[in-house]
């Protein structure tokens, strides 16, 4: 059992280090499939990569339910670790989390059991972290959409099917599933706008 | 009662917190106003208190802020907030439009094209376009719900037949991403074409209204119009006075009561970095042109 | 030559200046204290913690002393400061039944137990200005009496025989709204209903619950009970596992009965309205007690056709601070876009002229 003393610790500056990562995550999040950096490192609770706690400090408390995957959850450490430094709830019911983070990007559950929204309020959506291996190598993918100059190609280790589950948010549009992949202290965002480029038509 | 030493931005960090998970589902719904708990600042309602708590959210120690009103540096308001920022926040500020990271805004997007580091940090009174054909928000939700907006087209078109031209020459209603129609804040429309395709990332913050709204860069941002009457952008004929520009938005100045006016840039930075270059207008301090004037 | 105008900095500047020394006016008049303003104007600092929605005397007499006696601008100054302290609950909800009466009066009984009592009012002072206040008095000590040990709400005694509904019961377990830590949506329920009217302008719903009165959404009011007096405000504390006693707090409390209700399958019984504020604020919870039970209008499925029934139209309207800060709005400079409608106005006004024209040049050709 983990006792608080020995909890890894959260920033060691609360107010600078999150205002840098929300950078980070913003520019993420404006500019789909951009690489950014985390410089903020908290200390981590196994399996949670750096880049995924600077995150939850970062966003999460009291008034964001989270859910955690099977891997995220295999002790618990990382719901221990949440509770502790944001106070966020971790819920059983994925379709309540405003966060849902995923350990093993091959065991995601199936979308429509997070939050999409309603179209009248589309943001009370689930925000889907998932730790990848890989942000720089892969398989190839070239995206468009808002936030995009053209195409960005994205090469990452993210499950072949993905995108294919994630066309869910171009039938639902307004509501919708945006996606934070993180590798180490790198973030990519994949927000509902976002979508594969077409090919060879 | 001791003097209260308050938090880096003045914003406590739940709050931060809130506002900054608001940005980031505006950014992913590009249009879309997210509501936020807007909260009470030291400011009146209606002077800025949404861009104010936008700005306070995302700045960083690293940031150069500028702030402008009207288009001005030099204008009370924005001389307030800037102050504020540098107050509690020691950001660095500037007033040129290129050297800015964060830039917050009422009533204009500065003349020089903003870049890709940029945000672009906008004051929002009332930031529902349909707000004025609609007062209920429980109707203009419902709308936005389903991407009805035949209310809004209908009285641009009734506009047209009264006067032979959309009457709205501020706040002009756009559409964004190909699907909300949202309230460019007022703007001149002058200034609409600027927000599409724009590197740079907008925010929007209506704190009194409690909405946060965003364009991602390079976004599709259309203003709204019919085939037979497109879209116009309205600028004065005559250069700038000052620094003869011919493609700025211009303010009107009075100078005397017998109906004499002259025309000056709106962006004070754009016209003084023009005048600094060494372009002209005809007002301009050439000593000849000064006695001829007065 | 033009110049710019310039150095709005050094103008803002001293405009505050002159601000301090006007605030401070004739500098041969003794200063005022704060305690000279909690103690002798103490209805207007009753008002500014209610609508401030922070109970503190001291921080509302500053507020007003800042503010040169601008209640709504010294309810802006506690509602900023507020805005930054932080939260460490909410408390046990404070049982008004058990509350050390000063005042308490029923328009419905002549008499009820614990009686009528006038306490600290202006009620039936003859409102003829009293030169002798101009100097110096010292008002005789009034008269005391043994306080009365249980002086149940009227509601109460008619809700004992069903003739009263039952005061709305909410889920005990569902949170508590709190629209200054959540963005309002519609539908609203009660509690953020009342939350909101609580902090609202005292004139805006006076104005909305006189409106009632004249029939736009009568509701037939009766001022059931109005009482004024110090409650007990308890905390529950988790890490101790019971409620912590806070303090007492002077709150004023009115109970509308109104038009009764009833169905084949409901038996009729009066209504309710509900008015609270901090201090001796009468006409505020009065007010506030017939708005809220015209708001209720949906819930009692009465037609909504009046604007106190209207609880967009309320609700969006009812706070001073937002209300003064867009009002005022107007004094900033705004010349971008007037310079835009100023161009359209032209151009349609010449656009205009040469059709008006054109008819006298055919007839000339
Ligand atoms: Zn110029």
């Amino acid at each position: 059992m983990v006792t608080v003393a020995e909890m890894p610790a959260g920033f060691a500056d609360k107010v600078l280090s999150a205002q840098s990562t929300f950078r980070s995550v913003m520019d993420a999040m404006a500019r789909p499939g951009s690489v950014q950096r985390i410089h903020a490192v908290p200390g981590t609770p196994a399996p949670m990569m750096r880049g995924t706690a600077a995150i939850a400090l970062t966003l999460f408390d009291h008034d964001t339910p989270v859910w955690l995957d099977k891997a995220m959850s295999a002790t618990a450490d990382v719901g221990k670790w949440l509770k502790f430094h944001t106070s966020a709830p971790v819920i059983a019911d994925s379709a309540a989390s405003a966060f849902a983070l995923v350990g093993n990007p091959h065991d995601i559950p199936p979308l429509d059991r997070l939050a999409l929204g309603s179209n009248e309020y589309p943001d009370r959506s689930t925000t889907l972290i998932m730790q990848v291996d890989s942000l720089h190598a892969g398989p190839a993918w070239e995206l468009i959409g808002p936030g995009i100059d053209g195409a960005a190609v994205l090469q990452a280790t993210v499950p072949a099917n993905l995108f294919d589950r994630l066309a869910i948010n171009a039938v639902l549009f307004p509501r919708g599933i945006d996606v934070v992949l993180v590798h180490d202290d790198a973030v990519v965002a994949i927000p509902r706008t976002t979508r594969l480029a077409a090919h060879g038509a | 009662m001791n003097a209260t030493a308050y938090n880096f931005a003045y914003l406590d960090e739940q709050t931060k917190r809130m506002i900054r998970r608001a940005i980031l589902k505006a950014i992913a719904i590009p249009g879309y106003q997210v509501p936020f708990a807007s909260r009470e600042m030291p400011m009146p309602y209606g002077w800025g208190t949404g861009g104010v708590q936008v700005t306070a959210a995302i700045l960083g120690p690293g940031d150069v802020l500028k702030v402008i009103d009207q288009g001005s540096d030099d204008t009370t308001n924005a001389i307030s907030i800037r102050k504020f920022f540098a107050r509690t926040a020691g950001v660095a500020t500037t007033t040129s439009t290129g050297e800015a990271t964060v830039i917050q805004t009422r009533h204009r997007i500065p003349e020089a094209p903003l870049h890709s580091g940029q945000v672009l940090v906008y004051q929002v009174p009332i930031p529902e376009p349909l707000r004025f054909l609609e007062p209920r928000e429980t109707e203009t939700r419902r709308m936005h719900a389903l991407g009805e907006y035949g209310l809004m087209h209908v009285k641009l078109y009734e506009d047209i037949a009264r006067f032979g031209h959309i009457a709205t020459s501020y706040a002009y209603p756009v559409k964004v991403n190909a699907r909300y129609v949202m309230d460019p804040s007022p703007t001149p429309k002058f200034d609409n074409p600027k927000m599409d395709d724009c590197p740079a990332l907008q925010l929007f913050g209506a704190g009194r209204e409690k909405r946060i709204y965003a364009i991602p860069p390079h976004t599709r941002v259309v203003s709204l119009d019919f085939e037979d009457h497109p879209f116009t952008r309205y600028r004065f004929d005559a250069p700038c006075a000052l620094c003869g520009a011919d493609d700025s938005y211009l303010d009107e100045i009075v100078t005397d009561d017998r109906g004499s006016r002259m025309f000056v840039c709106s962006d004070t930075d754009y016209c003084e970095g023009r005048q600094a270059a060494g372009h002209r207008g005809t007002e301009s301090a050439a000593p000849h042109k000064e006695s001829a004037h007065g | 030559m033009y110049v710019a105008v310039k150095g709005g900095e050094r103008a803002i500047e001293n405009a505050h200046r002159l601000l301090a020394h006007e605030r401070r006016g004739d500098r041969d008049v003794p200063e005022i204290s704060l305690s000279q303003i909690s103690e002798q104007l103490s209805l207007g600092v009753d008002r500014v913690m209610t609508e401030g929605s922070l109970y503190d005397r001291e921080l509302a007499a500053l507020a007003i002393k800042q503010a040169r006696g601008d209640l709504i601008e010294a309810i802006f100054l506690v509602r900023a400061f507020r805005a930054t302290l932080p939260r460490f609950g909410a408390t046990e909800p404070v049982d008004t039944g058990a509350m050390q009466v000063r005042r308490r009066i029923s328009s419905t009984f002549k008499d009820i137990p614990g009686g009528q009592v006038l306490g600290p009012t202006f009620d039936y002072t003859h409102r003829l200005l009293d030169p002798q206040l101009a100097g110096a008095g010292s008002p005789e000590a009034p008269a005391t009496a043994e306080p009365l040990a249980s002086m149940p709400r009227v509601t109460d005694i008619l809700g004992r025989d069903g003739l009263i509904e039952p005061s709305p019961e909410t889920d005990a377990d569902a949170p508590v709204g709190d629209l200054t830590r959540e963005p309002l949506s519609f539908p609203a329920d009660r509690d953020l209903r009342l939350q909101n009217l609580a902090r609202a302008d005292e004139g805006f719903l006076l104005a909305l619950g006189y409106s009632t009165q004249r029939g736009y959404g009568r509701s037939h009011p009766f001022a059931g009970e109005i009482r004024f007096g110090d409650v007990e405000v308890e905390f529950y504390a988790e890490d101790a596992g019971f409620a912590v006693p806070l303090g007492a707090m002077a709150m004023s409390e009115c109970q509308m009965v109104n038009q009764f209700k009833g169905s084949a399958t409901e038996a009729p019984c009066f209504t309710r309205g509900y008015g609270l504020a901090f201090g001796q604020s009468e006409r505020k919870t009065m007010s506030m007690a017939l708005v809220d039970r015209s708001l209720r209008a949906r819930e009692l499925e009465e037609e909504i056709k009046a604007p106190a029934q209207d609880e967009e139209f309320v609700m969006s309207h009812s706070d001073n601070v937002q209300a003064t800060g867009f009002v005022e709005h107007l004094k900033l400079p705004h010349y971008v876009d007037f310079q835009s409608e100023l161009g359209l106005l032209r151009k349609l006004r010449a656009e205009f002229f040469e059709a008006a024209s054109e008819p006298l040049k055919e007839a000339a050709e």
